[in-house]
């Protein structure tokens, strides 16, 4: 106690003068009886700056959420009270409606190949422009630039273009004597090509690894280098296991992030979700049930699917990170 | 002082070290100066390999970019970069706008709403980060715990209660449902970041006035604020450019089209124009980017680092 004290009376001096606190009221020293006052108010306090944020997550998120765990065993139109039908909506979606299967397929395809993908594309870039500091900030912006609006509207609307019949990736892959055609309205393609869009943007990944590269203390590269250690076992040795924590929060946040892509999808198919169902991705199916189809209790039902799958996701790799994810103590 | 520190360390500051190295002194061994060699050709092989993937990962900007010079009758036909017969055509149409609605029209509605999230995440988010970095009451650690937990939820969750609950109180076409979430901190990203931000920050300051007398308001405004004034920047950089790029939000809750803002236009445009105008489609694209492509420039360092810090600290 009288330590903490001291010190801040200490550095209290070199606040501005005047700005703060020129008057000094209670100097009275922490008593017991105060103590639990003091506690009181530090309760208080605490809940009248967390007020905006409580009404946000009990108003918008935690009853919502609620509420549409209830509506998930109702149908329901807006228009008529929602009617319980139990389990109804679950058992259809699983047994009756191929759409929602295919839609959970090409989601889980794209989620599972695109993160990963990216994280290897953010991975490889984030080394190559470690290898030198000059230079490196101009690449590093530049790459990162796309993930700023690579969700947007405008870049799926390029996108459309790019990758179209006798667009520019059409054209460049014919000069090379390989005829694919428009790949937006190939059901084979649509997904290779949204998956490029999901690997596009590694600038921000790749801007978190290299700052984690630049923390890896260079003794333990020298340190494995005298011990005859090469280029590749010092990556697998050194790099990836203090890259890991860094590597496992990327991959949480970027899969949970590929499970809502929703604009590019959209803007591909024209809101169809087409050609085949192939960009009818998990979100984009919600959206069309809910509000193209006015099924909320069905939606309702395939968003709390959503949120299990993303859950057991999330579970499974935290439960798999102590096998793979190194946490040093030393964090400065 | 060390707000400033706290941007810098995770960036390049080592360049000096490095430059040293290179400006060697001419005379060598000759294993040596074939060391240097080689490192030369290293550096070279990897500025070409580095230009090279710069040049593929903005290939569609500058497409895009050249694209809105194009006129229509040259869409699928001349796919190369450069325009033919370049027109500014495209440009005057999408002036004119889509739907009866000029384009400074949607312009004007994605800058009051981009604006709104800003000054609403930013002030939310700081007072609830605050909370949960200075301030020790019963209840933090499970409140604390719950909000990394919205940070993992997907947002499709609640997309229908919100919309029912909006809906109920008459808001609908209105801009209230997009700006309201943003003033409860409903971000958790952004409470995530500060509350990393303001754990940095030294306890010594706000304890020195605490002992003055000053109360948690007082230091939130007078201290913290100031110290972490970079944090809120990066903050207010990114929600501005989500709000900007917010597509599902304006989809369900905007019905008529002089209440649009940007993306729901360009979604008309790619609707009315399968094939027809390419011209507009693609301008009206490129100049919906445009704030965002300037914010980049401007800003970038602060995108970047803010970036940097944010996961790292995960």
């Amino acid at each position: 106690m009288t330590t903490t004290s001291t010190r801040a009376l200490v550095t209290g001096r070199r606040l501005p003068k005047g700005r703060l606190m020129p008057r000094r009221r209670n100097e009275a020293p922490a008593q017991r009886p105060g103590q639990r006052r003091r506690q009181w108010r530090e309760t208080l306090a605490g809940y009248g700056f967390l007020s905006p944020w409580l009404l946000g997550f009990f108003g918008l998120t935690i009853i919502p959420m609620i509420y549409s765990l209830y509506l998930s065993f109702t149908r329901y139109n807006i228009f008529q009270p929602p009617r319980w039908i139990g389990f109804d909506n679950y058992i259809r979606l699983f047994t009756n409606d191929p759409q929602f299967i295919q839609s959970a397929q090409i989601t889980l395809i794209y989620v599972l190949v695109g993160t990963p993908v990216m994280l290897a594309a953010a991975l490889a870039t984030a080394l190559l422009l470690n290898y030198r500091d000059k230079g490196a900030g101009f690449f590093r912006s530049a790459f990162y630039a796309p993930s700023l609006i690579a969700a947007s509207v405008s870049v799926a609307i390029v996108w459309r273009a790019l990758f179209s019949t006798d667009g520019p990736v059409d054209n460049t892959l014919s000069f090379f004597g390989i005829n694919l055609g428009g790949w937006v309205g190939n059901p084979d393609l649509v997904l290779p090509a949204m998956i490029i869009l999901a690997v596009w943007q590694f600038g921000a990944t790749m801007v978190i690894f290299l700052a984690g590269l630049k923390q890896i203390p260079k003794e333990l590269y020298e340190a494995a280098e005298m011990d005859g250690a090469n280029a590749l076992q010092r990556f697998r040795a050194v790099t990836m296991p203090m890259l890991s924590p860094v590597i496992f929060f990327n991959l949480l946040l970027g899969i949970i992030g590929a499970f809502q892509v929703f604009a590019s999808a959209y803007i591909i198919s024209n809101g169809s979700g087409g050609p085949a169902g192939m960009t009818n991705f998990i979100t984009l199916y919600l959206y069309k049930r809910g509000f193209s189809d006015g099924q909320m209790g069905y939606a309702a039902a395939i968003a709390w699917v959503l949120l299990v799958v993303v859950a057991i996701i999330a579970f499974i790799l935290f439960r798999t990170q102590r096998n793979w994810v190194h946490y040093s103590g030393d964090n400065r | 002082m060390s707000t400033s520190n706290a941007y810098t360390t995770s960036g390049g500051a080592s360049t000096p070290v490095i430059a040293q190295q290179q400006a060697m002194p001419a005379p060598l061994p000759p294993t040596k100066r074939r060391k240097v060699k080689r490192k030369t050709w290293q550096t070279i092989v990897w500025f070409v390999v580095l230009i090279a993937l710069t040049a593929l990962v903005l290939y569609p900007l500058v497409w895009l970019f050249f694209a809105t010079f194009k006129p229509n009758a040259e869409f699928g036909q001349n796919t190369g970069l450069i325009p033919e017969n370049p027109t500014g055509e495209n440009y005057l149409k999408v002036l004119e706008g889509i739907a009866g609605v000029p384009m400074w029209k949607f312009y004007w509605n994605s800058l009051v709403l981009a604006t709104a999230a800003v000054v609403g995440t930013v002030i939310s988010s700081a007072l609830a980060a605050y909370a949960f970095a200075r301030i020790q009451f019963k209840g933090l650690a499970i409140l604390f715990a719950a909000m990394i937990g919205t940070l993992l939820l997907p947002f499709h969750v609640v997309i229908i209660p919100q919309y029912l609950l909006f809906n109920n109180l008459g808001m609908i076409d209105t801009f209230w449902p997009l700006i309201l979430p943003k003033f409860l901190a409903t971000e958790a990203f952004f409470v995530f970041l500060l509350v990393q931000f303001m754990r940095q920050m030294p306890r010594d300051m706000d304890e020195a006035a605490r002992i003055d007398g000053a109360g948690h308001v007082r230091i939130f405004w007078a201290i913290i604020v100031p110290l972490i004034k970079p944090a809120l920047i990066t903050c207010a950089i990114f929600s501005f450019i989500w709000a900007w790029n917010d597509f599902l939000g304006p989809l369900l809750y905007l019905t008529s089209p002089e209440n649009y803002p940007l993306p729901i236009a360009l979604r008309l445009y790619n609707d009315q124009t399968s094939s027809s105008d390419y011209g507009a489609t693609v301008t009206a694209s490129f100049v919906a980017l445009i704030p965002i492509l300037v914010f980049f420039v401007v800003f970038q360092r602060f995108l970047v680092d803010g970036v940097a810090t944010q996961g790292l600290k995960g």
